[in-house]
Protein backbone atom coordinates (compact mmCIF):
# COMPACT_ATOMS: atom_id res chain seq x y z
CA UNK A 1 0.00 0.00 0.00
CA UNK A 2 2.84 2.21 1.24
CA UNK A 3 4.71 1.54 -2.26
CA UNK A 4 1.21 1.97 -4.25
CA UNK A 5 1.34 5.46 -2.60
CA UNK A 6 4.33 6.33 -3.64
CA UNK A 7 3.72 5.72 -7.32
CA UNK A 8 0.25 7.72 -7.24
CA UNK A 9 2.19 10.78 -5.58
CA UNK A 10 4.63 10.75 -8.15
CA UNK A 11 2.19 11.80 -10.53
CA UNK A 12 0.99 15.22 -9.32
CA UNK A 13 -2.88 14.61 -8.70
CA UNK A 14 -4.81 17.11 -10.73
CA UNK A 15 -6.86 20.36 -8.77
CA UNK A 16 -10.06 19.15 -7.79
CA UNK A 17 -11.63 22.27 -9.06
CA UNK A 18 -10.58 20.14 -12.72
CA UNK A 19 -11.87 16.61 -11.00
CA UNK A 20 -15.34 18.62 -10.05
CA UNK A 21 -15.31 19.80 -13.54
CA UNK A 22 -14.44 16.63 -15.89
CA UNK A 23 -17.00 14.77 -13.33
CA UNK A 24 -20.05 17.24 -14.59
CA UNK A 25 -18.95 16.91 -17.81
CA UNK A 26 -19.18 13.33 -17.94
CA UNK A 27 -21.73 12.67 -16.04
CA UNK A 28 -23.74 15.65 -15.81
CA UNK A 29 -27.12 13.58 -14.75
CA UNK A 30 -25.37 13.00 -11.12
CA UNK A 31 -24.66 16.93 -10.12
CA UNK A 32 -27.17 19.20 -9.41
CA UNK A 33 -25.24 22.18 -8.30
CA UNK A 34 -21.72 22.76 -7.50
CA UNK A 35 -21.12 25.26 -4.69
CA UNK A 36 -17.79 26.98 -3.55
CA UNK A 37 -17.02 28.67 -0.68
CA UNK A 38 -14.59 29.21 1.82
CA UNK A 39 -12.06 26.80 0.14
CA UNK A 40 -14.32 24.05 0.01
CA UNK A 41 -16.31 22.10 -2.45
CA UNK A 42 -20.12 21.05 -2.31
CA UNK A 43 -22.06 19.26 -4.95
CA UNK A 44 -25.69 18.30 -4.61
CA UNK A 45 -26.32 15.08 -5.85
CA UNK A 46 -29.71 13.92 -6.57
CA UNK A 47 -30.65 11.10 -3.82
CA UNK A 48 -31.35 8.40 -6.81
CA UNK A 49 -27.92 8.69 -8.17
CA UNK A 50 -25.67 9.09 -4.88
CA UNK A 51 -24.52 5.37 -4.78
CA UNK A 52 -23.56 5.30 -8.31
CA UNK A 53 -21.67 8.75 -7.52
CA UNK A 54 -19.91 7.10 -4.42
CA UNK A 55 -18.86 4.20 -6.15
CA UNK A 56 -17.58 6.27 -9.23
CA UNK A 57 -15.28 8.64 -6.77
CA UNK A 58 -13.61 5.69 -4.74
CA UNK A 59 -13.04 3.51 -7.70
CA UNK A 60 -11.94 5.41 -10.55
CA UNK A 61 -8.49 6.58 -10.77
CA UNK A 62 -7.11 10.22 -10.58
CA UNK A 63 -10.52 10.67 -7.84
CA UNK A 64 -9.62 8.34 -5.28
CA UNK A 65 -11.81 9.30 -2.53
CA UNK A 66 -11.16 6.17 -0.75
CA UNK A 67 -12.14 7.45 2.71
CA UNK A 68 -15.50 8.05 3.84
CA UNK A 69 -14.88 10.90 6.72
CA UNK A 70 -18.34 11.63 7.88
CA UNK A 71 -21.64 11.57 7.61
CA UNK A 72 -24.24 14.32 9.63
CA UNK A 73 -27.86 15.28 9.25
CA UNK A 74 -28.45 18.63 9.15
CA UNK A 75 -32.08 20.08 9.90
CA UNK A 76 -33.02 23.13 8.24
CA UNK A 77 -36.41 23.35 10.55
CA UNK A 78 -39.83 22.57 10.25
CA UNK A 79 -40.80 25.15 7.43
CA UNK A 80 -38.20 24.60 5.11
CA UNK A 81 -38.49 22.53 2.16
CA UNK A 82 -36.05 20.42 1.53
CA UNK A 83 -36.36 20.27 5.39
CA UNK A 84 -33.60 17.73 5.54
CA UNK A 85 -29.86 17.51 4.27
CA UNK A 86 -27.26 14.27 4.42
CA UNK A 87 -23.55 15.23 4.17
CA UNK A 88 -20.70 13.25 3.23
CA UNK A 89 -17.32 13.97 3.94
CA UNK A 90 -14.67 12.03 1.47
CA UNK A 91 -11.15 12.30 1.45
CA UNK A 92 -8.20 10.73 -0.42
CA UNK A 93 -5.91 9.50 0.64
CA UNK A 94 -4.06 9.89 -2.45
CA UNK A 95 -4.54 13.52 -3.24
CA UNK A 96 -5.72 14.72 -0.25
CA UNK A 97 -8.79 16.28 -1.77
CA UNK A 98 -11.78 16.87 0.29
CA UNK A 99 -15.36 16.98 -1.03
CA UNK A 100 -18.93 17.12 0.39
CA UNK A 101 -21.73 15.44 -1.19
CA UNK A 102 -24.83 16.93 -0.07
CA UNK A 103 -28.34 15.16 -0.30
CA UNK A 104 -31.43 17.19 0.11
CA UNK A 105 -34.82 15.21 1.71
CA UNK A 106 -38.13 16.67 2.21
CA UNK A 107 -39.98 15.68 5.22
CA UNK A 108 -42.62 13.45 4.24
CA UNK A 109 -39.83 11.23 1.83
CA UNK A 110 -37.12 10.69 4.41
CA UNK A 111 -35.24 7.92 2.52
CA UNK A 112 -31.74 7.61 1.45
CA UNK A 113 -29.67 4.91 -0.40
CA UNK A 114 -26.75 3.50 2.35
CA UNK A 115 -23.66 3.81 1.52
CA UNK A 116 -22.03 0.89 3.10
CA UNK A 117 -22.43 -1.07 0.11
CA UNK A 118 -19.31 1.83 -0.90
CA UNK A 119 -17.96 2.13 2.37
CA UNK A 120 -18.08 0.20 5.51
CA UNK A 121 -17.56 2.97 7.46
CA UNK A 122 -20.91 4.56 6.96
CA UNK A 123 -22.61 2.17 8.99
CA UNK A 124 -22.11 4.07 12.63
CA UNK A 125 -22.34 6.88 10.44
CA UNK A 126 -26.20 6.47 9.39
CA UNK A 127 -26.78 4.66 12.34
CA UNK A 128 -26.18 7.94 14.10
CA UNK A 129 -28.02 10.14 11.57
CA UNK A 130 -30.92 7.74 11.74
CA UNK A 131 -30.94 8.20 15.70
CA UNK A 132 -30.66 12.08 15.50
CA UNK A 133 -32.68 13.11 12.70
CA UNK A 134 -34.84 10.10 11.55
CA UNK A 135 -33.50 9.53 8.22
CA UNK A 136 -34.00 6.00 6.39
CA UNK A 137 -31.10 4.53 4.83
CA UNK A 138 -32.71 2.17 2.75
CA UNK A 139 -30.57 -1.50 2.57
CA UNK A 140 -28.74 -0.80 5.95
CA UNK A 141 -27.74 -4.27 7.51
CA UNK A 142 -28.20 -3.00 10.83
CA UNK A 143 -30.45 0.47 11.09
CA UNK A 144 -30.87 0.15 14.98
CA UNK A 145 -30.22 3.25 17.56
CA UNK A 146 -26.90 3.65 18.28
CA UNK A 147 -26.66 6.66 21.08
CA UNK A 148 -30.23 6.45 22.94
CA UNK A 149 -31.85 3.72 23.99
CA UNK A 150 -34.17 1.17 22.23
CA UNK A 151 -37.26 2.43 23.31
CA UNK A 152 -36.72 6.52 23.11
CA UNK A 153 -39.36 8.22 21.02
CA UNK A 154 -38.31 11.29 18.53
CA UNK A 155 -35.24 12.50 16.76
CA UNK A 156 -33.56 14.96 19.44
CA UNK A 157 -31.44 16.97 17.01
CA UNK A 158 -34.75 17.68 14.41
CA UNK A 159 -35.54 21.07 15.73
CA UNK A 160 -39.06 20.74 16.62
CA UNK A 161 -37.65 18.65 19.80
CA UNK A 162 -37.26 20.54 22.80
CA UNK A 163 -33.63 20.48 24.63
CA UNK A 164 -35.17 19.57 27.57
CA UNK A 165 -36.75 16.30 25.80
CA UNK A 166 -40.76 15.85 26.21
CA UNK A 167 -40.86 13.99 29.92
CA UNK A 168 -37.69 12.81 31.89
CA UNK A 169 -36.59 9.29 30.51
CA UNK A 170 -36.67 7.67 34.06
CA UNK A 171 -40.24 8.12 34.71
CA UNK A 172 -41.13 5.76 31.84
CA UNK B 1 -32.69 -22.18 26.11
CA UNK B 2 -32.07 -19.84 23.69
CA UNK B 3 -32.31 -15.90 25.10
CA UNK B 4 -31.38 -12.69 23.46
CA UNK B 5 -29.44 -10.27 25.15
CA UNK B 6 -29.30 -6.77 25.64
CA UNK B 7 -29.56 -5.40 21.93
CA UNK B 8 -28.29 -8.07 19.60
CA UNK B 9 -29.33 -7.73 16.66
CA UNK B 10 -32.53 -10.04 16.00
CA UNK B 11 -30.88 -12.41 12.93
CA UNK B 12 -27.92 -13.47 15.50
CA UNK B 13 -30.24 -15.62 17.71
CA UNK B 14 -27.70 -17.27 20.81
CA UNK B 15 -28.27 -20.83 21.82
CA UNK B 16 -26.87 -20.40 25.68
CA UNK B 17 -25.24 -23.55 26.62
CA UNK B 18 -21.62 -22.99 27.70
CA UNK B 19 -19.21 -25.50 26.72
CA UNK B 20 -21.31 -27.03 24.02
CA UNK B 21 -21.58 -24.27 21.68
CA UNK B 22 -21.09 -20.35 21.33
CA UNK B 23 -21.93 -18.23 24.54
CA UNK B 24 -22.49 -14.89 24.77
CA UNK B 25 -20.16 -12.86 27.28
CA UNK B 26 -21.18 -8.47 27.97
CA UNK B 27 -17.97 -6.76 28.92
CA UNK B 28 -18.50 -3.59 30.30
CA UNK B 29 -20.20 -0.95 30.21
CA UNK B 30 -18.19 -1.09 33.91
CA UNK B 31 -14.94 -3.68 33.34
CA UNK B 32 -11.91 -0.96 33.56
CA UNK B 33 -10.19 -2.43 30.86
CA UNK B 34 -12.69 -0.66 28.58
CA UNK B 35 -11.79 3.04 29.25
CA UNK B 36 -14.99 4.30 30.25
CA UNK B 37 -18.53 2.73 29.78
CA UNK B 38 -18.17 0.82 26.75
CA UNK B 39 -19.65 -2.56 27.04
CA UNK B 40 -19.49 -5.04 23.83
CA UNK B 41 -21.41 -7.92 23.80
CA UNK B 42 -19.14 -10.92 22.69
CA UNK B 43 -20.22 -14.47 21.16
CA UNK B 44 -17.65 -16.80 22.20
CA UNK B 45 -16.33 -20.05 20.99
CA UNK B 46 -14.45 -21.34 24.00
CA UNK B 47 -11.99 -18.63 24.07
CA UNK B 48 -12.08 -17.23 20.35
CA UNK B 49 -14.47 -14.62 19.72
CA UNK B 50 -16.78 -15.33 17.25
CA UNK B 51 -18.85 -12.06 17.11
CA UNK B 52 -18.36 -8.58 18.79
CA UNK B 53 -20.72 -5.84 18.98
CA UNK B 54 -20.03 -2.74 20.45
CA UNK B 55 -22.94 -0.92 22.45
CA UNK B 56 -22.35 2.67 22.74
CA UNK B 57 -24.08 5.58 24.26
CA UNK B 58 -24.12 5.54 27.96
CA UNK B 59 -22.34 8.41 28.24
CA UNK B 60 -24.36 10.33 25.54
CA UNK B 61 -25.47 13.77 27.13
CA UNK B 62 -27.01 15.61 23.94
CA UNK B 63 -23.62 17.93 23.21
CA UNK B 64 -24.53 18.54 19.39
CA UNK B 65 -28.30 19.82 20.36
CA UNK B 66 -26.90 21.67 22.74
CA UNK B 67 -24.41 23.41 20.95
CA UNK B 68 -27.24 24.96 18.78
CA UNK B 69 -29.00 26.56 22.22
CA UNK B 70 -25.58 27.99 23.06
CA UNK B 71 -23.80 31.11 21.34
CA UNK B 72 -20.61 30.38 19.86
CA UNK B 73 -18.23 31.91 22.76
CA UNK B 74 -20.29 29.42 25.30
CA UNK B 75 -20.02 26.16 23.23
CA UNK B 76 -16.24 26.24 23.54
CA UNK B 77 -16.28 24.94 27.37
CA UNK B 78 -18.75 22.09 25.28
CA UNK B 79 -16.00 20.81 23.06
CA UNK B 80 -13.50 20.24 26.81
CA UNK B 81 -15.90 18.28 27.92
CA UNK B 82 -15.72 15.50 24.88
CA UNK B 83 -12.50 14.13 24.37
CA UNK B 84 -11.58 15.02 28.15
CA UNK B 85 -7.85 13.92 27.85
CA UNK B 86 -7.29 16.43 24.77
CA UNK B 87 -9.41 19.26 25.64
CA UNK B 88 -6.79 21.73 23.66
CA UNK B 89 -7.23 19.80 20.57
CA UNK B 90 -11.09 19.95 20.52
CA UNK B 91 -10.84 24.00 21.45
CA UNK B 92 -8.73 23.82 18.23
CA UNK B 93 -10.71 22.34 15.78
CA UNK B 94 -14.36 24.00 17.08
CA UNK B 95 -12.51 27.76 17.39
CA UNK B 96 -10.87 27.33 13.77
CA UNK B 97 -14.14 26.18 12.05
CA UNK B 98 -15.98 29.65 13.03
CA UNK B 99 -12.69 31.38 12.34
CA UNK B 100 -12.58 30.16 8.96
CA UNK B 101 -16.41 31.18 8.77
CA UNK B 102 -16.01 34.14 9.88
CA UNK B 103 -12.30 34.52 7.65
CA UNK B 104 -10.19 35.90 10.68
CA UNK B 105 -6.57 36.41 10.78
CA UNK B 106 -5.24 35.05 13.57
CA UNK B 107 -1.87 36.96 15.13
CA UNK B 108 1.42 34.64 14.60
CA UNK B 109 1.93 34.56 18.77
CA UNK B 110 -1.95 33.11 19.26
CA UNK B 111 -0.49 30.76 16.18
CA UNK B 112 2.41 29.20 17.82
CA UNK B 113 1.15 28.88 21.35
CA UNK B 114 -1.91 27.47 20.13
CA UNK B 115 0.41 24.68 18.25
CA UNK B 116 2.69 24.52 21.63
CA UNK B 117 0.08 23.98 23.58
CA UNK B 118 -1.73 21.00 21.51
CA UNK B 119 1.20 19.56 21.32
CA UNK B 120 1.88 19.10 24.73
CA UNK B 121 -1.27 18.21 25.59
CA UNK B 122 -1.11 15.20 22.65
CA UNK B 123 1.29 14.10 24.72
CA UNK B 124 -0.25 14.19 27.88
CA UNK B 125 -3.15 12.27 26.06
CA UNK B 126 -1.10 9.77 24.93
CA UNK B 127 0.68 9.26 28.25
CA UNK B 128 -3.06 8.38 29.58
CA UNK B 129 -3.08 5.95 26.58
CA UNK B 130 0.18 4.40 27.39
CA UNK B 131 -0.44 4.09 31.35
CA UNK B 132 -4.40 2.59 31.21
CA UNK B 133 -2.80 0.48 28.14
CA UNK B 134 0.34 -0.77 30.05
CA UNK B 135 -2.24 -1.44 32.75
CA UNK B 136 -5.11 -3.63 30.91
CA UNK B 137 -1.88 -5.87 30.47
CA UNK B 138 -0.40 -6.24 33.46
CA UNK B 139 2.35 -4.16 33.81
CA UNK B 140 1.34 -2.05 36.78
CA UNK B 141 4.02 0.73 37.66
CA UNK B 142 4.06 2.32 33.61
CA UNK B 143 0.85 4.01 35.03
CA UNK B 144 2.86 5.65 37.38
CA UNK B 145 5.35 6.77 35.29
CA UNK B 146 3.06 8.03 32.64
CA UNK B 147 1.00 9.56 35.00
CA UNK B 148 3.91 11.70 36.79
CA UNK B 149 4.67 12.75 33.47
CA UNK B 150 1.41 13.84 32.05
CA UNK B 151 0.69 15.67 35.74
CA UNK B 152 3.46 17.91 34.31
CA UNK B 153 1.97 18.73 31.46
CA UNK B 154 -1.66 19.35 33.31
CA UNK B 155 0.20 21.87 35.53
CA UNK B 156 1.79 23.59 32.53
CA UNK B 157 -2.13 23.52 31.23
CA UNK B 158 -3.56 25.10 34.63
CA UNK B 159 -0.71 27.76 34.67
CA UNK B 160 -1.48 29.32 31.76
CA UNK B 161 -4.90 28.59 31.45
CA UNK B 162 -6.18 28.19 35.15
CA UNK B 163 -8.27 24.28 34.07
CA UNK B 164 -6.47 21.24 34.17
CA UNK B 165 -8.99 19.22 32.61
CA UNK B 166 -10.99 22.22 31.03
CA UNK B 167 -8.81 24.57 29.94
CA UNK B 168 -11.02 26.58 26.64
CA UNK B 169 -8.04 28.05 26.58
CA UNK B 170 -8.21 28.91 22.70
CA UNK B 171 -10.80 31.55 21.86
CA UNK B 172 -12.69 32.87 19.01
CA UNK B 173 -9.89 34.95 16.95
CA UNK B 174 -6.83 34.13 19.35
CA UNK B 175 -6.41 33.07 22.94
CA UNK B 176 -7.71 33.35 26.51
CA UNK B 177 -4.89 35.47 27.91
CA UNK B 178 -1.33 35.70 27.23
CA UNK B 179 1.32 32.95 28.62
CA UNK B 180 2.10 34.09 32.06
CA UNK B 181 6.14 34.97 33.03
CA UNK B 182 8.26 32.02 33.40
CA UNK B 183 6.20 29.49 31.32
CA UNK B 184 8.68 29.05 28.68
CA UNK B 185 11.48 28.17 31.24
CA UNK B 186 8.75 25.79 32.80
CA UNK B 187 8.08 23.91 29.19
CA UNK B 188 12.02 23.55 28.62
CA UNK B 189 12.50 22.08 32.13
CA UNK B 190 9.87 19.64 30.91
CA UNK B 191 11.29 19.18 27.70
CA UNK B 192 15.10 18.34 29.39
CA UNK B 193 13.27 15.99 32.29
CA UNK B 194 10.94 14.03 29.45
CA UNK B 195 13.31 12.11 27.11
CA UNK B 196 14.79 10.39 29.98
CA UNK B 197 10.58 8.89 30.69
CA UNK B 198 10.74 8.15 27.59
CA UNK B 199 13.90 5.96 27.99
CA UNK B 200 11.97 4.22 30.74
CA UNK B 201 8.83 3.36 28.97
CA UNK B 202 11.22 2.11 26.57
CA UNK B 203 12.70 -0.15 28.95
CA UNK B 204 9.59 -1.17 31.07
CA UNK B 205 7.57 -1.98 27.73
CA UNK B 206 9.05 -1.90 24.81
CA UNK B 207 12.07 -4.23 25.56
CA UNK B 208 9.69 -6.33 27.80
CA UNK B 209 8.92 -9.94 26.51
CA UNK B 210 5.62 -10.16 28.03
CA UNK B 211 4.61 -7.03 26.79
CA UNK B 212 5.99 -8.10 22.96
CA UNK B 213 3.73 -11.28 23.40
CA UNK B 214 1.00 -10.07 24.02
CA UNK B 215 0.77 -7.28 21.50
CA UNK B 216 2.67 -8.13 18.45
CA UNK B 217 0.58 -10.12 16.14
CA UNK B 218 -2.38 -9.26 17.79
CA UNK B 219 -5.92 -7.69 16.31
CA UNK B 220 -4.37 -6.92 12.62
CA UNK B 221 -5.84 -4.48 9.93
CA UNK B 222 -4.42 -3.97 6.88
CA UNK B 223 -4.03 -1.34 5.02
CA UNK B 224 -7.09 -1.25 2.78
CA UNK B 225 -9.47 -2.20 5.71
CA UNK B 226 -8.43 0.57 7.78
CA UNK B 227 -9.02 3.55 5.27
CA UNK B 228 -12.56 1.55 4.22
CA UNK B 229 -13.60 1.64 7.64
CA UNK B 230 -12.65 5.12 8.11
CA UNK B 231 -9.69 4.92 10.91
CA UNK B 232 -7.62 7.95 11.32
CA UNK B 233 -4.56 8.89 13.30
CA UNK B 234 -1.88 7.04 14.98
CA UNK B 235 -4.10 3.43 14.55
CA UNK B 236 -4.26 4.16 10.63
CA UNK B 237 -0.85 4.86 10.58
CA UNK B 238 0.35 1.36 12.57
CA UNK B 239 -1.29 -0.05 9.43
CA UNK B 240 1.06 1.28 7.05
CA UNK B 241 -0.61 4.77 5.85
CA UNK B 242 1.02 8.11 6.24
CA UNK B 243 -2.10 10.58 6.57
CA UNK B 244 -1.93 13.09 8.99
CA UNK B 245 -3.70 16.22 8.71
CA UNK B 246 -0.90 17.87 10.37
CA UNK B 247 0.59 17.40 7.13
CA UNK B 248 -2.23 16.91 4.48
CA UNK B 249 -4.03 19.95 4.79
CA UNK B 250 -1.70 21.95 7.23
CA UNK B 251 -3.45 23.96 9.58
CA UNK B 252 -2.44 26.66 12.42
CA UNK B 253 0.69 26.71 10.60
CA UNK B 254 1.80 23.07 11.12
CA UNK B 255 3.15 23.21 7.52
CA UNK B 256 6.03 25.20 9.05
CA UNK B 257 7.54 22.99 11.42
CA UNK B 258 9.61 20.34 10.65
CA UNK B 259 8.77 17.33 12.03
CA UNK B 260 7.87 13.57 11.07
CA UNK B 261 4.95 11.01 10.37
CA UNK B 262 5.82 7.99 12.24
CA UNK B 263 4.49 5.01 10.43
CA UNK B 264 4.48 1.33 11.39
CA UNK B 265 3.23 -1.53 8.62
CA UNK B 266 2.55 -4.24 11.02
CA UNK B 267 -1.48 -2.84 11.87
CA UNK B 268 -0.97 -4.82 14.89
CA UNK B 269 -1.66 -3.68 18.53
CA UNK B 270 2.62 -3.48 18.87
CA UNK B 271 2.81 -1.46 15.72
CA UNK B 272 -0.30 1.57 16.86
CA UNK B 273 2.06 0.96 19.90
CA UNK B 274 5.41 2.29 18.29
CA UNK B 275 4.08 4.71 16.33
CA UNK B 276 2.23 6.50 19.57
CA UNK B 277 5.65 6.30 20.92
CA UNK B 278 7.22 7.36 17.73
CA UNK B 279 4.91 10.62 17.65
CA UNK B 280 5.89 11.77 21.53
CA UNK B 281 9.07 12.45 20.17
CA UNK B 282 7.89 14.28 17.02
CA UNK B 283 5.98 16.23 19.61
CA UNK B 284 8.67 17.43 21.61
CA UNK B 285 10.57 18.28 18.58
CA UNK B 286 7.31 20.96 17.69
CA UNK B 287 7.17 22.35 21.18
CA UNK B 288 11.09 22.90 20.71
CA UNK B 289 10.59 24.68 17.63
CA UNK B 290 7.42 26.72 18.95
CA UNK B 291 9.32 27.77 21.72
CA UNK B 292 12.12 29.04 19.31
CA UNK B 293 9.67 30.55 17.63
CA UNK B 294 8.13 32.71 20.08
CA UNK B 295 8.54 36.74 20.08
CA UNK B 296 6.03 39.03 22.44
CA UNK B 297 3.14 40.08 20.42
CA UNK B 298 -0.58 40.18 20.18
CA UNK B 299 -2.58 37.31 21.43
CA UNK B 300 -6.05 38.15 19.82
CA UNK B 301 -7.28 39.41 16.78
CA UNK B 302 -8.16 42.62 15.78
CA UNK B 303 -11.65 42.01 15.58
CA UNK B 304 -13.95 44.25 18.05
CA UNK B 305 -16.63 42.51 17.25
CA UNK B 306 -15.97 38.96 17.68
CA UNK B 307 -12.73 39.10 20.55
CA UNK B 308 -13.42 40.57 23.90
CA UNK B 309 -11.30 44.05 24.70
CA UNK B 310 -8.66 44.29 26.86
CA UNK B 311 -9.75 44.91 30.76
CA UNK B 312 -7.91 48.52 30.51
CA UNK B 313 -8.99 48.82 27.22
CA UNK B 314 -12.62 48.87 28.83
CA UNK B 315 -11.82 51.06 31.55
CA UNK B 316 -10.89 53.96 29.43
CA UNK B 317 -12.38 53.62 25.83
CA UNK B 318 -16.56 53.81 25.63
CA UNK B 319 -16.51 51.43 22.49
CA UNK B 320 -14.47 48.87 23.66
CA UNK B 321 -16.95 48.87 27.32
CA UNK B 322 -19.69 48.51 24.56
CA UNK B 323 -18.20 45.63 22.16
CA UNK B 324 -17.78 43.97 25.18
CA UNK B 325 -21.33 44.27 26.26
CA UNK B 326 -22.45 43.07 23.38
CA UNK B 327 -20.28 39.90 22.88
CA UNK B 328 -20.93 39.42 26.17
CA UNK B 329 -24.85 39.52 26.32
CA UNK B 330 -25.87 38.94 22.55
CA UNK B 331 -22.83 37.27 21.34
CA UNK B 332 -21.56 37.79 17.76
CA UNK B 333 -22.72 36.69 14.07
CA UNK B 334 -21.07 34.28 11.95
CA UNK B 335 -21.81 34.91 8.36
CA UNK B 336 -24.28 32.11 6.81
CA UNK B 337 -22.56 29.21 5.36
CA UNK B 338 -21.18 25.86 6.06
CA UNK B 339 -17.93 24.38 6.94
CA UNK B 340 -16.23 21.65 8.20
CA UNK B 341 -12.21 21.93 9.68
CA UNK B 342 -10.42 18.79 10.78
CA UNK B 343 -7.25 18.98 12.74
CA UNK B 344 -4.95 15.81 14.15
CA UNK B 345 -6.26 14.69 17.44
CA UNK B 346 -4.50 12.69 19.65
CA UNK B 347 -6.76 9.99 18.43
CA UNK B 348 -7.22 11.12 14.53
CA UNK B 349 -8.68 13.33 12.44
CA UNK B 350 -11.37 15.28 14.69
CA UNK B 351 -13.80 17.32 12.41
CA UNK B 352 -15.68 19.72 13.39
CA UNK B 353 -18.62 20.97 10.89
CA UNK B 354 -20.62 24.18 11.49
CA UNK B 355 -23.49 25.16 10.09
CA UNK B 356 -24.11 28.97 10.42
CA UNK B 357 -27.25 31.05 9.20
CA UNK B 358 -26.22 34.08 10.23
CA UNK B 359 -27.17 34.42 13.74
CA UNK B 360 -25.15 34.60 17.25
CA UNK B 361 -26.33 30.24 17.92
CA UNK B 362 -24.60 27.72 15.15
CA UNK B 363 -27.72 26.01 13.44
CA UNK B 364 -25.64 22.87 13.57
CA UNK B 365 -22.70 21.69 15.29
CA UNK B 366 -21.40 18.11 13.89
CA UNK B 367 -18.44 16.27 15.70
CA UNK B 368 -16.17 13.87 13.66
CA UNK B 369 -14.76 12.05 16.82
CA UNK B 370 -12.54 9.97 15.55
CA UNK B 371 -12.74 7.28 18.39
CA UNK B 372 -16.13 6.85 17.52
CA UNK B 373 -15.11 5.90 13.98
CA UNK B 374 -12.05 3.85 15.26
CA UNK B 375 -14.46 1.80 17.50
CA UNK B 376 -16.25 0.53 14.85
CA UNK B 377 -13.35 -0.93 13.30
CA UNK B 378 -12.97 -2.79 17.00
CA UNK B 379 -15.27 -5.64 15.65
CA UNK B 380 -13.01 -6.47 12.54
CA UNK B 381 -9.97 -6.37 14.19
CA UNK B 382 -11.03 -8.88 17.66
CA UNK B 383 -13.09 -11.19 15.39
CA UNK B 384 -11.06 -14.30 15.97
CA UNK B 385 -8.90 -13.09 18.45
CA UNK B 386 -8.81 -14.59 22.41
CA UNK B 387 -11.16 -12.67 24.69
CA UNK B 388 -7.68 -11.79 26.74
CA UNK B 389 -6.78 -9.84 23.84
CA UNK B 390 -9.64 -7.89 23.09
CA UNK B 391 -8.69 -5.31 25.87
CA UNK B 392 -5.35 -5.38 24.30
CA UNK B 393 -6.92 -3.96 20.94
CA UNK B 394 -9.34 -1.64 23.19
CA UNK B 395 -6.02 -0.52 24.20
CA UNK B 396 -4.38 -0.08 21.44
CA UNK B 397 -6.69 2.19 19.56
CA UNK B 398 -7.28 4.70 22.49
CA UNK B 399 -11.12 5.74 22.62
CA UNK B 400 -12.29 8.00 24.76
CA UNK B 401 -16.08 7.24 25.53
CA UNK B 402 -16.87 11.23 25.96
CA UNK B 403 -16.28 11.81 22.24
CA UNK B 404 -18.09 8.94 21.16
CA UNK B 405 -21.34 9.40 23.30
CA UNK B 406 -21.08 13.05 23.24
Amino acid sequence: MAEEQKSAQKVAPLPLAQLVAALKREHPEWISEVREALGETTIIVPREHLIELCRYLKTTPGYDFNMLVDICGVDRGPEAEPRFEVNYHLFSTVSYHRLRLKVLLNEDDVHVPTATVVWRTANWHERETYDMFGIIFDGHPDLRRILLPEDWQGHPLRKDFPLRGYEPYSLK
Amino acid sequence: MSTTVGNIPPQFEVIDRPLETQMTLSMGPQHPSTHGVLRLELVLDGEMVVKCVPDIGYLHTGMEKLFEYKKYQQGIVITDRMDYLNPLGNNLGYVMAIEKLLQLEIPERAQIIRVMMCELQRIASHMVWLGTHALDLGAMSVFFYAFREREKILNLIEAASGGRLTPSYFRVGGLMMDLPPGFERRVRQFLDTFPKALDDFHTLLTENKIFQKRTQGIGVISAEDAIDWGVTGPSLRGSGVKIDVRKTNPYSGYETYDFEIPVETGGDVWSRYMVRMRELEESLKIVRQALDRLRPGPVKADAPKVVLPEREAMKTHMDALIHHFLIIAEGFNVPPGEVYHAIEGSKGELGFYIKSDGGPRPARVHVRAPSFVNLSALPHMVTGEMIADVVAVIGSIDIVLGEIDR
